[in-house]
Formats: structure tokens, C-alpha cells, sequence
């Protein structure tokens, strides 16, 4: 894999480039909503990646729960960090899109809310990975994330159970798109899940590599409390 | 169009800012490792 990383890294830099070009050049303007609408093919991608790492945290915290490997707790914690990062630019990009469209920066409409809550479960997980001294860390950690992945179905399904402001999702929704677009969706689809998971992999090296390092200084500081000089 | 240049500036900063806290951290414990290396 650390061969191949920066094999992965031009091919990914390449694919976000082509997906720009698409979103920006080739595909359609939008009838209703104009050139805004691109936002759409950065808004939804980055949402999605969101979704794939936070359910990333939430099979390994559960492998974590069941086998206390400190490399899968690693995997976790890099997971849901790089979750964190595209579920902010969800709610950045989405009241930039919604204040030309909507009329308003933000609504407290179910699934808005409910992905603030969704980004609100895993700062406060990230706040007490970095902050919390006890040895039972990782574990209280791992139970908040999968109790922190539930809102994860109900951010999705909200739009179907609630009146909500936001949209329909077009595919699957009953509605149609044109071709271009949609092609233009699925490039930023692939190349923002390919970046989120190899963010993602270069997190959990630097973590494996942190907590080695933090092993070898608590050794030396143990071997020299032992021989003072 | 200010709308649309506003969104994607702001994810390429977020996604730019986030890497080079990941670069920083990577030389961080760079140092701490060659730290190690010249004490043994």
C-alpha cells in the first residue's frame, strides 16, 4: 500500500480535476435554479464520503468493542476525523447553496438539523479522543460512535418521514436528469470517495505511527527512571 | 456564480487547511523520532 499511495494520489488528483472540469464545464446549467445548482456536484459527493467514513468508524468500533486491536481503534479514530472534515463542507456548502435558492442561510428543517447533530456527535467523539486521559478512552469512544451512527439513517431517511425543505434526491426520487449531469455526479461521487479514503488511510498511518512513538518514549522514560545516570 | 465560486473555494480550503494539519503533525512526529534515534 505505501507503494502504490502516490500512484493513488496523482490518479485521485486527476480524477477531482476531470470532476471539476465536468461540473463546471460540461455539464448543463440548471433550468430553475441557474449556475447554482453546480453546487450540487461537490454538496451531495462530499455527504456521501461523509456517510462511507462514518460508517467506517462505526464497523471498526465495533470490531474494536469485540477484539481491542489498537490498530482497528486507530482506524476508527482516523475515520471519523476525515468524516468530520466533509460533513463540515456538507454544512458549509449547503447554506451557500441554500441562500440563492431558499431565501435563507439556514432553517431548522429535520435534516438540516439532524446532520448538525450528526456533525455535533462526532466533534464531541473527536473532543474526548483528544482530551480524555482515562484508559477506558477508546471503549467509551467506540460506544458513542455507534450510537452516534444511528442518526446516520435518520439524516437520510428524515427527507421521506418529515415535511422538509430539502430536496427529493433526483435518482431514485421519481425524477429525471440529464445524462451529462448525471456523469458529472458520478466522477465527483468516485474521485471524493477515492480522496475521503485516502485522507483517510494517511490518518491512520499517521496515528499507528503516533501511538508507536508515544509507546517507545514511555519505554525510555521507564528504562531511565530505572538506570538514573 | 458567487454563490457557486463560494462553495468550491470553500471546500478546497477545508480539505487544503485539513492536510496541512496532517503534513504538520507527520513533521512533528518526525522530529520526535529522529529525538529518539540520536539518544540510542
Amino acid at each position: 500500500m505505501k507503494r502504490a499511495f502516490p500512484i493513488l494520489a496523482i490518479l485521485t488528483a486527476i480524477l477531482l480535476s476531470y470532476g471539476l472540469y465536468q461540473a463546471l464545464v460540461v455539464a448543463p446549467t440548471e433550468q430553475t435554479m441557474g449556475d447554482v445548482q453546480r453546487i450540487f456536484y461537490y454538496h451531495v459527493p462530499s455527504a456521501w464520503t461523509a456517510g462511507v467514513l462514518f460508517f467506517i468508524n462505526f464497523v471498526a468500533s465495533i470490531v474494536y468493542l469485540a477484539r481491542r486491536n489498537s490498530k482497528v481503534d486507530a482506524l476508527a479514530l482516523a475515520a471519523a476525523e476525515v468524516g468530520v472534515v466533509f460533513c463540515t463542507i456538507v454544512l458549509v456548502t449547503g447554506p451557500i447553496w441554500a441562500r440563492p435558492v431558499w431565501g435563507i442561510w439556514w432553517t431548522w428543517d429535520m435534516r438540516l438539523t439532524l446532520t448538525l447533530v450528526l456533525w455535533l456527535i462526532y466533534v464531541s467523539y473527536l473532543m474526548l479522543r483528544r482530551f480524555s486521559t482515562s484508559g477506558q478512552t477508546p471503549v467509551i469512544a467506540a460506544v458513542l460512535a455507534i450510537f452516534g451512527t444511528l442518526d446516520m439513517p435518520l439524516v437520510y431517511f428524515s427527507i421521506w418521514f418529515f415535511r422538509t425543505q430539502h430536496p427529493q434526491p433526483v435518482m431514485g426520487g421519481g425524477g429525471s436528469i440529464d445524462p451529462r449531469m448525471l456523469h458529472a455526479f458520478f466522477v465527483n461521487l468516485i474521485a471524493f470517495t477515492c480522496f475521503g479514503l485516502l485522507v483517510c488511510w494517511s490518518r491512520y498511518r499517521l496515528e499507528v505511527l503516533r501511538r508507536e512513538v508515544e509507546e517507545l518514549q514511555a519505554l525510555e522514560s521507564l528504562l531511565e527512571l530505572r538506570s538514573p545516570r | 456564480m458567487t454563490y457557486l465560486y463560494a462553495a468550491y473555494i470553500a471546500t478546497w480550503v477545508i480539505h487544503i487547511a485539513y492536510l496541512t494539519s496532517l503534513l504538520r503533525r507527520y513533521s512533528r512526529l518526525r522530529n520526535e523520532i529522529n529525538e529518539l534515534r540520536e539518544k540510542h
